[in-house]
């Protein structure tokens, strides 16, 4: 059994690491932070939220999380605020705001 | 210049701030006061707001040391967002500064740094860079800043050949020339240092 | 008049290849050479050379349209890196045993995989049996300089070899720094015009170049090549010397640095030497005799006047920016060590493999590798000859 992804960091010694760099695990795009990317958050506003689920095949990271049919709060590990949620959202439930407060 | 030998910094951005392009204008301006100098940016997986590094060498005489730069003399953070992912004091020498693009105060920015001790500075370059160009540009703001508080050049000498090399550049757009000159102004004067 | 400016090592080769004005470029854009085609579009764009800019599918079709415009007489350039340089790898044997002097800038960067676009010395140490005569910079001045001399290197009857300028990917190429430009004037002196005896659009000299070779012809041709590779090294001194009127900057075959009575040395290659040379300054002022070569030329390889410098040396690091997997050591530790072999006295010398993938190596780790060669020295015994250092073990 090959070390998964997830045990290996910069710290790992050579002999930690896979051979080759191969990459154990399913889903491993989901270990990586690019929430640090990002320099302005969505915010939903749910009270405006009609849960048409319109945001969620648009955004280009995954980062609307779907359960039973409704859509929840932002994965903020992924997203990496590109903001074209909020310009899709027909009912303006969605507010993109600076990532630190001004 | 001081009376170290080398002066290095390191800037610290995001992908399409124009930290690079800050860390250039450094070199630039060093360059013209007769310093030997390097700035270099360090890459990787690069997209716009993706966290970058650049860093500055500055000395009298050649520098022929071409690795990173890990004690730095000076820190320059120009997107006050990456505080909370990237340790920007790492290294950071304790006679040396911090300068971070920020309303905050160095006294509110100080518990956000890692537990660094020496002096930590703030700068709106931001809200300088609107007021004065028209939109978010820190990096002409904090390129004053950093010169003001490392005064690894004159500032006067400085402010002479920014104004020479924008009149150069905007030959045909006085405004421009005169909006920057108001953005370094502006920073050296605003600049706190704590 | 000379003048000096501030540029990045890819912004100092575009605009030495905007001074010689070539007739030819034929480019494919790969990281972190990209900057050197791209600079120099502009440069054609704006009708301020007379290039042309040849956009290909990809780095083999650049080498071949290189190739066929050097063949039919004119001057042509490329740049590339890495996994550039290596799919062109087939056709720079072409390039080299057809004769034509093309130059190439080659922005050092690691081969995949894995992928990697930082530098190491992988993608040109992986090109050393082409035929190319490969010239290695420090620094952006460096690169600028070799590049000025790479053509009259190349085009000179007693050589007719192809010429690969080779700096360091980002650490070089993306690193502003001071650097001293020669005028146009003095770029063209040195350049002169390009004049081979026979080509294909010379419609008094028939030619068709590229022939098939029976195995009966082969061999001579090869004879030919090495010999030609051998005239090089002289032609290299010359067109230094004429270099060093020009701008009192001086080239050899390699830089000795405080060699003259060093006991401790590096053989090494490109701008890690700069981050040596600080160690050396350091353990000099603290009385230990150390010293550094920095190879320059390593097409064609300098054994005998490495030998003759190197003879001295109690303790030698050869160090490798690149793997051979020979299992023995690296390429440059290979050739270099060769090249110790009829000394009768001879250094005790180890390989130290390093900076792999744009892995960084600082003064410090220089330091270090002296003391482990005086300890070396004062045992007498190499100890394990085969070194990685810098790795997570």
């Amino acid at each position: 059994m090959i070390p998964k992804a997830s045990e290996i960091n910069e710290r790992s010694s050579w002999k930690e690491m896979t051979q080759g760099g191969e990459i154990a695990g399913g889903g491993t795009a989901r270990l990586v932070e690019t929430g640090q990317w990002r320099s302005r958050r969505p915010v939903h506003l749910t009270d405006k939220c009609r849960q048409c689920l319109l945001c969620v095949p648009c955004c280009p990271d995954s980062s609307i999380p779907v359960q039973n049919g409704r859509r929840s709060d932002f994965d903020l590990m992924h997203c990496k605020g590109c903001g074209i949620c909020a310009k899709v959202c027909p009912f303006g439930a969605i507010q993109m705001c600076g990532e630190v407060e001004e | 210049m001081k009376e170290k030998e080398t002066v290095e910094i390191r800037w610290h951005g995001r992908g399409g701030q124009g930290t690079k392009t800050a860390c250039l204008l450094l070199a630039d301006a060093a360059f013209s006061s007769g310093c030997y100098v390097q700035g270099f940016p360090e890459y990787g997986p690069e997209r716009m707001g993706a966290p970058i590094t650049a860093y500055n060498r500055i000395s009298r005489v050649r520098n022929t040391v071409h690795s990173n730069i890990y004690e730095p003399d000076f820190v320059a953070v120009v997107d006050e967002s990456l505080l909370r992912s990237v340790d920007v004091t790492a290294g950071l020498k304790e006679d040396g500064a911090v300068i971070v693009n920020s309303a905050k105060t160095p006294e509110e920015l100080r518990p956000l740094l890692n537990g660094y001790k020496g002096k930590v500075c703030s700068v709106n370059a931001s809200r300088i860079s609107r007021e004065t160009l028209g939109g978010n540009f820190p990096n002409t703001p904090m390129l004053a800043a950093v010169v003001w508080v490392s005064r690894v050049v004159d500032p006067e000498k400085f402010i002479e050949d920014m104004e020479a090399s924008l009149k150069h550049k905007f030959a045909t757009k006085p405004h421009v020339i005169e909006d920057n000159l108001k953005a370094l102004d502006v920073s050296m004067k605003e600049v706190q240092v704590g | 008049m000379n003048r000096r400016d501030r540029l990045s090592g890819n912004e100092a080769v575009a605009f030495a290849m905007k001074q010689i004005n070539p007739d030819v470029m034929a480019a494919f854009p790969i990281t972190p050479s990209t900057e050197i085609p791209q600079y120099f579009a502009s440069y054609v764009a704006n009708g301020e050379v007379d290039t042309e800019f040849v956009t290909v599918e990809s780095e083999h079709s650049s080498m071949s349209a290189c190739i066929g415009a050097e063949a039919a007489g004119a001057r042509a350039i490329t740049a590339t890196s890495s996994a550039g340089l290596a799919l062109m790898y087939e056709v720079l044997y072409v390039a080299a045993s057809s004769r034509l002097p093309i130059t190439l800038a080659c922005v050092n960067r690691a081969l995949s995989g894995p992928i990697n676009i930082n530098n190491d010395h992988s993608d040109s140490m992986g090109a050393r049996d082409s035929g190319w005569i490969q010239i290695y910079s420090e620094t952006n001045q460096e690169a600028y300089d070799n590049f000025l001399q790479a053509m009259p290197i190349g085009e000179d009857p007693s050589v007719r070899l192809p010429v690969m300028v080779c700096q360091d990917g980002f650490i070089t190429s993306h690193a502003v720094e001071n650097i001293e430009l020669l005028d146009d004037a003095s770029v063209r002196a040195l350049v002169g015009e390009y004049r081979p005896e026979n080509y294909l659009l010379n419609p008094e000299t028939p030619l068709a170049v590229g022939p098939y070779d029976i195995s009966a012809y082969y061999m001579e041709h090869k004879k030919q090549q090495a010999e030609a590779m051998k005239n090089a090294k002289a032609r290299i001194l010359k067109v230094a010397s004429e270099f060093e009127k020009l701008t009192g900057r001086k080239y050899g075959l390699f830089e000795a640095y405080r060699m003259e009575d060093a006991e401790l040395a590096l053989l090494l290659i490109g701008s890690s030497a700069g981050t040596a040379k600080a160690a050396v300054d350091r353990l000099r002022a603290a009385g230990v005799r150390a010293g550094l070569v920095k190879l320059r030329v390593f097409r064609p390889f300098p054994g005998e006047e490495l030998a003759e410098t190197l003879k001295n040396v109690r303790a030698l690091g050869i160090m490798d920016k690149s793997e051979g997997f020979s299992s023995c050591g690296g390429p440059l530790f290979a050739e270099a060590r060769g090249a110790l072999y009829n000394l009768e006295k001879r250094p005790l010398a180890v390989n130290y493999v390093y900076g792999l993938g744009g892995r960084d190596v600082r003064v410090e780790d220089f330091v270090n590798i002296f003391g482990e060669l005086s300890s070396i020295a004062a045992s007498g015994k190499p100890g394990e000859v085969y070194r990685h250092i810098g790795q997570r073990d």
